[in-house]
């Protein structure tokens, strides 16, 4: 086990002239579970590849456990990875396949099956040792790929996007187990997703990236709490974050949102006079029939078993809220929201940075 | 409620049957004349200008067989076809593969129009090639020569083998190599490993489609040789001044180890075209 330190990587497509990785410098401490997340073309993958070594940098280190690897081919770097596609070798049984990377590190015999038939065990796949992939569920093959990476006790292990190509429920069941083999195994693991939810679930801190650099690093629940801008705030969260143009009256203790007030949080204290976006999670909305600070038309209702997702107009601006499964409410009813003054974020109008105190 | 409509059902039950009789008009037009040049191959040479011609095996006699097989310089050639045939396939999976892999897995500038330009060795006639290539081969001491025939051949068949083995190493998914790499092996390795089965049906296939180019090519070995002919080549040669016999039996000759030939191979094929169509 080890830790990855990256320092200043840059790196530029042959051909394109925006950096897919920019200038990124990332601590991962042994044993830790770091997630990387954005949207397609933020340049996880990419920092992941030249983790793996399979892309090279233009600049910037790259070193596991305080090894410089920034340009060794894969095979020496001592990782394990877990693709998208599973990439299981079609032409191989799936005892051959798991045993792939203890094989070519000339392990022997014996503790090539010990291990094999450990992780077959773990993952559940005793009952098709002996079959090809092609005889195997997408779900199964992705558990041959998983074994395949977790026999090898590697320094690290990455994971590009594992649990895309599962159908919704699989993929659910799978993020658990999932955790679960990490967890007893304490491998330092980098987990590359688009899913918001994967990343809140599995990591220990999340860095989320937006055009190859990282915009936020931290708990999973900090980043959910209070976003540092409103990407992240909008990326985060489903539904994401509803962003309100507001303004802070000068004495800093209430916002003014068009002709409504509502209590301001205690950022706003040094923010007197200012125009700034509010932000608030639709769960952290209250909504009531009979009182609020606000006032508002509903315009959808779309219940969603634990929860009623109502989406209002404040003003002319479109707002999403949830409210409890028992709420009932239908389209062009008038209800009542207030935000509690602790679930509150300010950003700036301009930049959309999170103003603090 | 009324009876539904059932002229759709009678309509595509009518197409699945048509289908069927367009598949058997399409193999008895490959078929029908193989059958008939082996039925004449395997009969007697009484009962080949017999009127009316059986269609029917009834005749059954080696006599028109060995009577081609014992004819001058029969078995040599035959031999040389074979020689010329495998090692032409050998040299050109040589090149070819590497060259084709390269393709397949590497940007560099110019890589459309060299794929265009590989294809132009086929767009020389033979004979255009083949007078010069004499000439040279005279100087060099090649001519009439089965490595001259080779050599030839090769550079014939490379433009197809690169092209399609490329096609092949293209379906290769990238990230399999990849996790071959993360897992140890070195780039050879990883293609050794685990590259290369997953392409070889597909490389039989090229395999198969060369050494018939080379086993069915007439002009240049022709053209190249004199006394160390293919078969194809001498059989051309003595075509014109032989009996009826002699041409089915040669014709006979000429289809069969290529049949044999694709059959072998077969194996690779079906597990192409099996792995693809599920």
């Amino acid at each position: 086990m080890s830790d990855v330190v990256i320092e200043h990587l840059v790196k530029t497509y042959p051909g394109g002239t925006e950096r897919a990785t920019d200038d990124i410098s990332l601590e991962i401490a042994d044993g830790e579970f770091m997630v990387l997340l954005g949207p397609s073309g933020c340049g996880k993958t990419t920092l992941l590849r030249m983790i793996a070594g399979l892309e090279l940098p233009d600049d910037g280190s790259i070193a596991i456990g305080g090894r410089d690897v920034t340009y060794q081919p894969a095979h020496k770097r001592g990782l394990s990875m877990v693709f998208q596609s599973y990439a299981v070798f079609p032409h191989r049984s799936v005892r051959d396949n798991i045993a792939f990377g203890l094989v070519m590190a000339k392990k022997d015999r014996a503790e090539v099956d010990r291990k094999v038939e450990w992780a077959a065990d773990l993952l559940q796949l005793g009952r098709y040792l002996d079959r090809k992939p092609a005889q195997l569920s997408g779900g199964q093959r992705q558990r041959v790929a998983v074994a395949r990476a977790i026999v090898m006790d590697a320094d690290v292990l990455l994971m590009d996007e594992p649990l895309s190509n599962l159908d919704a429920l699989l993929r659910l069941e799978f993020r658990t187990e999932l955790k679960k083999i990490v967890q007893d195994l304490g491998t330092t693991t980098i987990y590359v997703t688009h899913d918001q939810g994967e990343a809140l679930s599995l990591g220990d801190r999340v860095a989320v990236m937006r055009a190859g650099r990282i915009v936020q690093l931290g708990d999973p629940i900090d980043v959910y709490d209070s976003p540092a801008d409103r990407f992240v705030g909008g990326f985060l969260g489903s539904p994401p974050m509803n962003f309100l143009a507001a303004k802070v009256d000068p004495d800093g203790a209430r916002l003014h949102i068009g002709d409504d007030v509502v209590p301001a949080p205690p950022a706003a204290r040094s923010h007197g006079g200012r125009d700034v976006l509010l932000g608030v999670r639709p769960e952290n909305v209250e909504v009531s029939t009979e009182r609020g600070d606000l006032t508002a038309h509903v315009e959808v209702v779309e219940p969603t078993g634990s929860a009623v997702l109502l989406t209002v107009d404040v003003g002319d601006e479109a707002l999403k809220a949830s409210a409890p499964a028992t709420f009932r409410a239908r389209p062009g009813d008038v209800v009542h929201l207030s935000f509690p003054a602790a679930a509150l974020r300010l950003y700036d109008a301009e930049t959309h940075a999170a103003l603090t105190a | 409620m009324t009876a539904p409509d059932r002229a759709p059902l009678r309509r595509h039950r009518r197409n699945r049957v048509l289908l069927q009789v367009a598949c058997v008009a399409v193999t008895a037009f490959m078929a029908v004349p193989l059958y008939l040049i082996t039925l004449a191959a395997v009969s007697s040479r009484a009962s080949l200008n017999a009127f009316p011609l059986s269609f029917l095996p009834t005749n059954l006699s080696l006599e028109t067989l060995t009577a081609f097989l014992s004819s001058t310089g029969v078995v040599p050639s035959f031999g040389n076809s074979l020689i010329v045939g495998l090692w032409t396939l050998v040299l050109s999976l040589l090149i070819g593969v590497p060259a084709a892999y390269g393709l397949a897995r590497t940007a560099f500038a110019g890589k459309e129009p060299y794929q265009l330009f590989l294809l132009f060795t086929r767009a020389l006639p033979i004979v255009v090639l083949s007078v010069p290539l004499a000439q040279l081969f005279l100087t060099t001491g090649l001519y009439d020569t089965t490595y001259a025939v080779i050599l030839l051949h090769t550079a014939l068949s490379l433009p197809t083998t690169i092209l399609i083995c490329a096609s092949v190493f293209l379906a290769v998914p990238v990230d399999v190599e990849e996790a071959a790499r993360v897992f140890g092996c070195t780039p050879a390795q990883a293609f050794r490993q685990v590259v290369a089965p997953m392409a070889l049906p597909g490389i039989a296939a090229a395999a198969i489609f060369t050494f018939v180019q080379s086993w069915n090519e007439v002009l240049a070995a022709s053209i190249l040789t004199l006394n160390r002919r293919t078969l194809p080549a001498q059989v051309l040669s003595s075509l014109g001044d032989s009996p009826l016999a002699y041409r089915f039996a040669g014709g006979f000759a000429l289809v069969l180890p290529a049949l044999l030939f694709i059959a072998l191979m077969r194996r690779y094929l079906t597990n192409m075209w099996g792995s693809t169509i599920r």
